[in-house]
């Protein structure tokens, strides 16, 4: 309890010292290709008609007119070092100039790297817009390596905190029930798949991320009680259950490649912003919103956890169930709960990373390994270590692309996770017994 | 619709490049899950290694073919026990989380961008079976009952289905030596078979590298069936479809996956092919379904079966229930 409490006190202070942040997007290993895109935009205005042009070492790679819409889209042939470059000529008489009309850019794999050209006298310092964090505009050498350090330790802590609700997720159903979970990447898709529909049939993000939460927890609640507890009343083996989970990811991820084919979209809402500058980083307000819903309810669950009687129940079904029903807990009532509330922070988690990446139906498969990565860190059944865990991969995962190839980050935290565990393999939190 | 053409590829799928490299596989895995009860969820990473070990000997470094065939092999050994050393101590799902990240990053790493030179990035390598396809007997098409193949086809398929009665027999012969007995003991109690001063860690590591070796064989089928590695086939996916043939097959039973594996391909063709007729045709209107989500459906599938199966006959065909290593431990 004491070391709960503490353990939390830490996580807070840790999110309150860095403070929030917002980051390059993220890198994303899976089959699709690389593009730069971004909105011009003069005082809330698009500005259509303007060209723009990407190029590399090899020369120039394609060039469009902004749209109606003031937006723009070029498919480049894969990640490295893009220079984007913006044709003055070509801009309307009413906007005086855009700050940089040369942006250069790395752009990681499978990534739509967001470029954002910020309209103002140029050299002077622009009215909204920006450029992209991770490619440091002006300053010292010294500066643009600490404020990308910055940058990258703000992008990482965005990551782990969304990381954070999922890997919360399968730590409770883990906790409680003994299974590891491989479709939990799929109930994050969830999340993002149904705020999409939702979103695209005309209703507000906001209401449609909280609907996919609902539903979220409606989905966990009928795949409780409708497929698991009767396995485990038939006394399924616990690996049994494990390879089932993956029959069942499998069932779902290509249930969703079914109904939403292939593509990567994006919400209608908050996709692109323009960011803030504050201290050492730029932000965008929807990443600030992202990370401070995910403190409060990450602490809102550990509240529960250690104050609410069904969070008592839940501590107790995770350190011994037989114990735990022979003292009057209800314990196919408390895993049902939790297979609730670990869907509905799954399914908000992907809602979240959604809106910081795009949707796809790989969304939730791609981070299920940094999941498992998190709550093995963490130590696996433990609620605090999953949050604990889920924000050191986070962090780490951003700041390792300082030493290794942006594309290798993943790769990285997984080769961590296995140095780890020869170390301590109970993980952070974890109890040596666990593990035997 | 078509149905000799349904039915003939289907029967074809039988015997296929695809049935060898996935019995192969599978082959490897039961001697780890079957026999051994380990949990290796990295399959795909053995055969990563091992056609990546041929592919980049031959075309990036330039020797020989069987010099590509032994690093390939020695990549394996190599993997298996930077793998067992961190994991085998461990209980179960450790080793299962371990070797899926591990075959993950195998995979990232092949297709990396940084290591294009070495690796060919996520376009993979070709050009490294010259030799392999140089030592072919056949000039001519070849018939083989009511099915006929090209001679590079029969070349790959002949040397496959030597390597899987060859891997089959090796199991045949492991498992009823008495360090097979071990092996087998361990899966049902190893703190039994550790009081017996067996060395349980030595045993467990010995059976994941003779899994990853035979792993390997499908590897190098699957790399010289293609003429080509990329690094994207290489993902958990195929672990996944592994263990359902597996299980569908019979885990523990030296037969179980090469039978798995038929029938596995064989439906997973069948299904493709009626689905393909049935949209075609039109009785499966366009609003449920186009041809282009026959592929999703059929993952779908495979989906379905693997866990219905594990729920209502986790022996699968041949298995012997009490002989199937699925209890937590």
């Amino acid at each position: 309890m004491r070391r709960l409490v503490s353990t939390l006190g830490g996580l807070l202070t840790v999110c309150i010292l860095l403070g929030v942040g917002a980051g390059t997007a993220l890198g994303q290993p899976a089959e699709s290709a690389e593009s730069i895109r971004g909105f011009l935009r003069n005082e809330g205005e698009p500005v259509p008609g303007v060209t723009i042009t990407v190029s590399n070492e090899d020369g120039e790679v394609g060039s469009v007119e902004t749209g109606t819409d003031g937006a723009w889209e070029i498919a480049v042939p894969g990640p490295g070092e893009y220079e984007v470059v913006l044709d003055t000529e070509t801009l309307p008489d009413d906007v005086p100039g855009v700050v940089a009309d040369t942006i250069t850019t790395v752009v990681n794999p499978l990534q739509d790297k967001a470029v954002l050209f910020r309209v103002g006298e140029p050299g002077g310092d622009g009215d909204g817009g920006g450029t992209t964090p991770g490619t440091p505009a002006e300053g010292s050498a010294d500066t643009a390596q600490a404020s990308q350090i910055w940058q990258l330790v703000a992008s990482g802590l965005r990551f782990g905190l969304i990381l954070g609700l999922a890997a919360l997720g399968l730590s409770l159903v883990f906790g409680t029930t003994g299974l590891t979970n491989f479709a939990h990447g799929e109930l994050v898709t969830f999340g993002a798949l149904v705020a999409w529909w939702l979103n695209d049939a005309g209703l507000p993000l906001i209401a449609a991320a909280v609907l996919a939460v609902i539903l979220g927890g409606v989905f966990g609640w009928a795949q409780d009680v409708g497929f698991w507890r009767p396995l485990r009343k038939r006394g399924t083996g616990l690996i049994a259950l494990m390879i089932i989970s993956i029959g069942v990811s499998l069932l779902l991820r290509y249930f969703y490649l079914y109904v939403f084919a292939g593509e990567r979209r994006s919400y209608t809402q908050y996709v692109i912003q323009g960011s803030i500058d504050l201290g050492p980083f730029d932000y965008a307000p929807r990443d600030l919103w992202i990370m401070g819903i995910s403190i409060i309810v990450l602490a809102l669950v550990a509240v529960a956890l250690v104050r609410t009687r069904v969070g008592k129940a839940t501590r107790a079904v995770s350190d011994n169930p037989a114990l735990a029903s022979a003292s009057g807990i209800d314990v196919d009532r408390v895993v049902t709960t939790v297979w609730i509330v670990g869907t509905a922070l799954a399914a908000m988690a992907g809602v979240m990373f959604g809106l910081i990446q795009q949707v796809d139906y790989l969304l939730g498969f791609r981070v299920l390994l940094l999941v498992f990565a998190a709550v093995v860190l963490g130590g696996l059944g433990t609620a605090w270590g999953a949050m604990v865990g889920s924000l050191i991969v986070g962090v780490f995962v951003e700041v390792s692309t300082l030493v290794i190839p942006s594309e290798l980050k993943y790769a990285g935290v997984l080769a961590i996770l296995i140095i780890i565990l020869m170390i301590r393999p109970q993980g952070i939190l974890g109890r040596p017994e666990r593990v035997g | 619709m078509d149905w000799s053409n349904i039915l003939g590829d289907a029967s074809r799928a039988l015997i296929g490049s695809e049935t060898v490299v996935f019995a192969l596989a599978a082959i490897g895995l039961n001697v780890q899950f079957g026999y051994t009860g380990l949990l290796n969820f990295g399959q795909a990473a053995f055969l990563a290694v091992a056609a990546y070990g041929l592919a980049t000997t031959v075309v990036t470094f330039g020797l020989p073919f069987w010099i590509g065939i032994l690093v390939g092999f020695a990549g394996v050994i190599v993997l298996a026990v930077l793998l067992g050393v961190p994991t085998l101590r461990l209980r179960a799902d450790y080793l299962a989380i371990v070797t899926i990240a591990a075959s993950e990053i195998i995979r990232l790493i092949f297709r990396s961008v940084t290591l294009r030179e070495t690796f060919g990035g996520s376009g993979g390598i070709s050009g490294f079976s010259n030799d392999f396809y140089a030592l072919n007997p056949y000039d001519d098409r070849v018939g083989l009952g009511p099915f006929e193949f090209g001679p590079r086809d029969a070349w790959v398929l002949t040397v496959g289905w030597v390597l899987v009665i060859l891997a089959c027999l090796i199991v045949w012969a492991l498992m009823r030596s008495p360090w097979g007995r071990v092996i087998k003991a361990i899966r049902e109690d190893e703190d039994a078979v550790r009081s017996l001063g067996k060395n349980v860690y030595s045993y467990k590591m010995q059976s994941l590298i003779i899994g990853g070796l035979l792993g390997a064989l499908g590897g190098f089928i699957f790399a010289l069936a293609q003429a080509a590695v990329q690094p994207d086939l290489y993902s958990p996916n195929l672990t996944f479809f592994a263990y359902t043939i597996l299980i569908l097959g019979g885990a523990g039973r030296v037969l179980g996956p090469v039978v798995g594996a038929m029938i596995f391909w064989c439906l997973l063709q069948l299904t493709a092919g009626l689905l393909e007729g049935l949209v075609r045709t039109g009785a499966i209107p366009t609003w449920l379904m186009q041809s282009n989500d026959v592929g999703a459906v059929r993952f779908m599938l495979v989906g379905i079966a693997l866990l219905l199966l594990l729920v209502f006959r986790p022996q699968g065909i041949f298995g012997d229930k009490r002989e199937i290593a699925l209890d937590a431990r």
